[in-house]
């Protein structure tokens, strides 16, 4: 993952991948979902690859910065962290640390739409793995104090990640004049002022409502056979009591009734350009024209933003577009452009909106479109090289709700779209009236010793 | 109440190929080619990809100082244009069946990585080689490179970690070449010439330095093949061995500041550490795990995150490369809690140097980097680069059986020794980037660790 799809990708951790979504392959390999609900609600999603000795057990909870109100934003996050501080039964710090002693890596990751944990360990600790996400999900300590210092942490991990990262700050105002009313409005990390307003007492409310069985996916990818896993992921999850369905969050819209910019000036060294439209997610039937558009755009050097901005004229250092389809609610279809220096972020603006219009004056040509479809037919072939990224694809297909047969079916549906789709989708979403635009506007170092009190900020 | 689970459906997708459970057990083949080329396969039917990786002995070290970002730049240039094919095309070819091709320069070496679909592998090598053998250094795309080149050094500024790393190298690798960043700067960079790079490629892409992977769905005899005729014309020539001065200790301990408009203080401590041949890297290894290489467990996390939450990440890293590289202690914290966290990081160096570690946390130190082994494995990308450097550090095909042994064997007097003698909490680079009025970094922070 480059520095800039690490700042783009709305995920809260550093060392995922963005998400690209796979389907089913018609050459030799294979994949078998293996889907399995339990009394309580908990659905299972298992898929045997035995290429090595190794498992990843991911823990989905539909629940994310989508779910949170205002005044509280981050509180998924937050809680995502309390997660490793303790149940009654082991406590804190217990849990890495008996992952890790058993020769594993866990960590998490919570998004707009879900709170994701995860062990990745050899095969035969499956039962280690279930038996401790079982245990938190019945209940947690969050200690008073534990909740304050870990706070902190989270606000290191602000500051880490946007205060100091001009362009991350510069993508969290463009969300937030994008979306006005829906929560895709305030960042999934949180704003300082709520993380301080934040008590114990939402912590626990939160997780009471959404960590529960029937809120969750389990899924399961490695050297395991189902018979060997069903016995054990029963007999840790079973006897967790069935929730009250989580209330359904509040994502109202307006409707956007023309362009919306913002700019940010602070210290930085180049111009970014980062602009989104409103575009459907995966209930669409223009999804998938939508992500052909996208690959033609944006996949590659021979891609034609990269073709015409980079290469030809030399006015970015580099130029992309991404389209996050697995939303649970419809998000955007963004382009992204880092200045070249000399050159002004006007211009940069201009020839990506020229490509944008050439979409929607003809459709692309035979091959550009092939060569999206290989590109999407190859790219699922290497996701299911590694365990994680099988799971987390169907992870996320389970949890924002386009269901894992989507990650199955997507392959087939890539290859029935035609040039026509891809160029009436151009024109039905990517208009003027629905964008919000971004720009960074660098502003000189201030001279050095100029930092003390009274100064800026 | 409490039911038996539903089985709601299987559903197949595709179909079933007969795969046999690869599990541990990886036996690479090493083939070295009548043109000096050393070839490592592992055939992995499982899915129908190829990943090939080339290590190319062409790094940055083999820069000089006033040519800093040379052997980077000429890595950079592989793909934009060979004797037949231009930038266009090799990007157009590739990317039409979907494939994956790329080169990115480093200290040691350059690697270049190809994954294709098995049906596309001869294409796939077809150009893989097109780009190692014949780049054409065109002017014109040679001056593009170099301004995007510049631009990028540019940009960097803004990233505090890059920023604080390079000065950390500066200051610990006087004298050698891992004090230049590979990527040069801005004033080399722009006087870089097309026949520097031509004459740089000449010399170091030869087949005898280089050392390439092939993980995937292809028989180790039609690897070989493929190996034959696309790279069997690539001319050996004499090695090249330059003499470097190994880093040296550091004198005296060495504070550098660097002010900037941030909200945190990035703090990079340490000084010179170990190669990859040094016959204590095991026992490094575990100690620096315990110190600050282990996930959430180290005593580095404990300490400045989960007990006085100064930090989101705190970790300690030992770059054992061709020749000794850095130990390190990275972390971030807000302005006015640097010299805080600082007083941590030095109690926990003096801490591991002067007692044993528990019985308890070497055997988890132990468990856990014996078990995760195979994580490290687990995909034909993690496989080809990490076959790729056994070769190159001379650790034998053995290697997967060897690693877990070395770990195992490694006892409390051993950590207790590395940790004296490669630790060194008196002689060090503390660099902070920071915005310095808020941090007011204490001087005495370097002479009191004395």
């Amino acid at each position: 993952m480059t520095a800039i799809q690490r700042i783009l990708c709305r995920v809260s951790m550093a060392s995922l991948l963005t998400l690209i979504p796979a389907g089913q392959q018609a050459m030799a390999g294979r994949l078998t979902v293996h889907e399995f609900i339990l009394a309580n609600g908990l659905k299972v999603l298992l898929v045997e690859e035995p290429k090595a000795p190794v498992i990843t057990v991911q823990i989905w909870y539909k629940v994310g910065s989508r779910n949170e109100v205002m005044g509280r934003a981050g509180l998924s996050h937050m809680l995502e962290h309390m997660m490793f501080k303790g149940t009654p039964e082991y406590g804190k710090g217990a849990f890495s640390k008996i992952i890790e002693k058993n020769g594993g890596n866990d960590n998490a990751f919570t998004s707009q739409d879900y709170t994701a944990y995860f062990e990745n360990l050899a095969a035969d600790k499956l039962g280690l793995a279930l038996e401790m996400e079982a245990d938190r999900m019945k209940g947690l300590l969050l200690d008073e104090k534990e909740f304050k210092l870990e706070r902190e942490v989270v606000k290191e991990e602000r500051r880490l990640r946007v205060e100091d990262v001009p362009m991350a700050y510069l993508v969290e105002e463009m969300y937030a004049q994008a979306f006005m009313e829906h929560p895709y409005h305030w960042p999934i990390i949180g704003w300082f002022n709520d993380l301080n307003a934040m008590t114990r007492e939402d912590l626990k409310a939160y997780y009471d409502k959404y960590y529960a069985p029937n809120n969750a996916t389990l899924v399961i990818v490695g050297d395991i056979k189902p018979e060997i896993a069903l016995p054990l992921i029963k007999k840790y999850f079973e006897g967790i009591p069935q929730g009250s369905p989580p209330p359904p969050p509040s994502i109202a819209e307006l409707p956007q009734k023309g362009e919306r910019r913002i700019v940010v000036k602070r210290e930085a060294q180049l111009p970014f350009i980062y602009f989104g439209y409103k575009v459907p997610n995966f209930k669409s039937s223009d999804v998938h024209a939508l992500a052909v558009l996208e690959n033609i755009l944006s996949t590659g050097k021979s891609a034609r933003l990269y073709d015409a901005l980079v290469y030809r004229k030399k006015l970015a250092l580099q130029v992309g577009a991404g389209y996050n389809e697995l939303a649970a609610d419809p998000e955007l279809f963004t382009f992204y452009a880092t200045v070249r220096p000399g050159v002004k972020v006007t211009d940069v603006e201009k020839a990506v909106l020229a490509e944008i219009e050439r979409l929607k004056k003809e459709p692309p040509t035979d091959r550009e479109l092939q060569k999206a479809k290989n590109q999407v037919e190859a790219r699922y072939l290497f996701e299911h090289d590694s365990v994680f990224r099988q799971a987390m694809l169907l992870g996320t297909a389970e949890t924002t709700g386009a269901g894992w047969k989507y990650v199955a079916d997507y392959v087939d549906k890539i290859r029935g779209v035609t040039k026509e789709d891809v160029h009436r989708v151009a024109r039905q979403y990517l208009t003027e009236d629905s964008r919000t635009v971004g720009i960074l506007v660098p502003l000189p170092a201030k001279p050095e010793g100029a930092h003390g009190a009274g100064g800026a900020r | 109440m409490i039911r038996a689970a539903l089985l709601i459906t299987v559903i197949v997708v595709g179909s079933f190929r007969s795969a046999t459970s690869q599990a541990a057990e990886i036996k690479p083949i090493r083939v070295v080619t009548e043109n000096g080329m050393t070839v490592l396969i592992v055939d992995q039917p499982s899915l129908p990809i190829v990943t090939v990786n080339v290590l190319m002995q062409a790094g940055a070290v083999y820069d000089s100082d006033a040519k800093a970002g040379l052997a980077y730049m000429v890595a950079g240039m592989l793909d934009e244009g060979t004797k037949t094919r231009s930038a266009t095309e090799i990007a157009e070819q590739i990317e039409f069946i979907g494939g994956e091709l790329s080169a990115q320069g480093g200290e040691d070496f350059t690697t270049a990585t190809l994954r294709v679909l098995t049906k596309d592998r001869d294409l796939g090598f077809t150009l893989l080689a097109d780009i190692l053998m014949n780049p054409r250094f065109d002017a014109k795309e040679v001056a593009r490179v170099r301004d995007e080149l510049v631009g990028f050094l540019q940009g960097e500024k803004d990233e505090p970690g890059i920023v604080a790393g390079k000065a950390f190298n500066e200051i610990v690798f006087k004298g050698n070449p891992y004090h230049r960043p590979a990527n040069g700067d801005e004033k080399t960079v722009t006087k870089l010439t097309r026949q520097e790079l031509v004459e740089f490629h000449d010399k170091f892409y030869r087949p005898n330095r280089a050392i390439m992977a092939i993980v995937g769905d292809l028989r180790e005899s039609e690897a070989l093949d493929l190996v034959r005729k696309h790279f069997g014309k690539w001319a050996p020539k004499a090695l090249l061995v330059p003499a470097f001065h190994a880093p040296e200790p550091l004198p005296k301990p060495t504070l550098k500041l660097i002010d900037k408009d941030l909200t945190q203080a990035t703090i990079v401590l340490g000084h010179v550490g170990i190669d990859r041949r040094n016959p204590d890297f095991y026992a490094v290894a575990v100690m620096n795990y315990i110190l600050g290489g282990g996930g959430f467990s180290s005593r580095l996390v404990n300490r400045i995150r989960d007990e006085q939450g100064l930090a989101y990440d705190v970790d300690s890293v030992f770059e054992a490369s061709v020749m000794p590289g850095s130990f390190a202690v990275h972390l971030q914290t807000r302005n006015a809690a640097a010299n805080q966290a600082l007083a941590g990081v030095f109690q926990e160096l003096k801490r591991i140097r002067s007692e044993p570690v528990s019985d308890q946390e070497l055997t988890d130190a132990k468990a856990y980097l014996i078990g995760s082994f195979p994580l490290r494995l687990d995909t034909t990308a993690k496989l080809a680069s990490l076959l790729n450097l056994v070769e190159l550090h001379g650790l034998g095909l053995s290697y997967f059986d060897d690693y877990p042994k070395a770990i195992a064997a490694v006892t409390k007097a051993d950590i207790l020794r590395v940790a004296q003698k490669y630790l060194n909490p008196d002689l060090y680079a503390l660099v902070v980037v920071a915005k310095l009025a808020e941090a007011k970094i204490d001087a005495n922070v370097v002479s009191n660790a004395k």
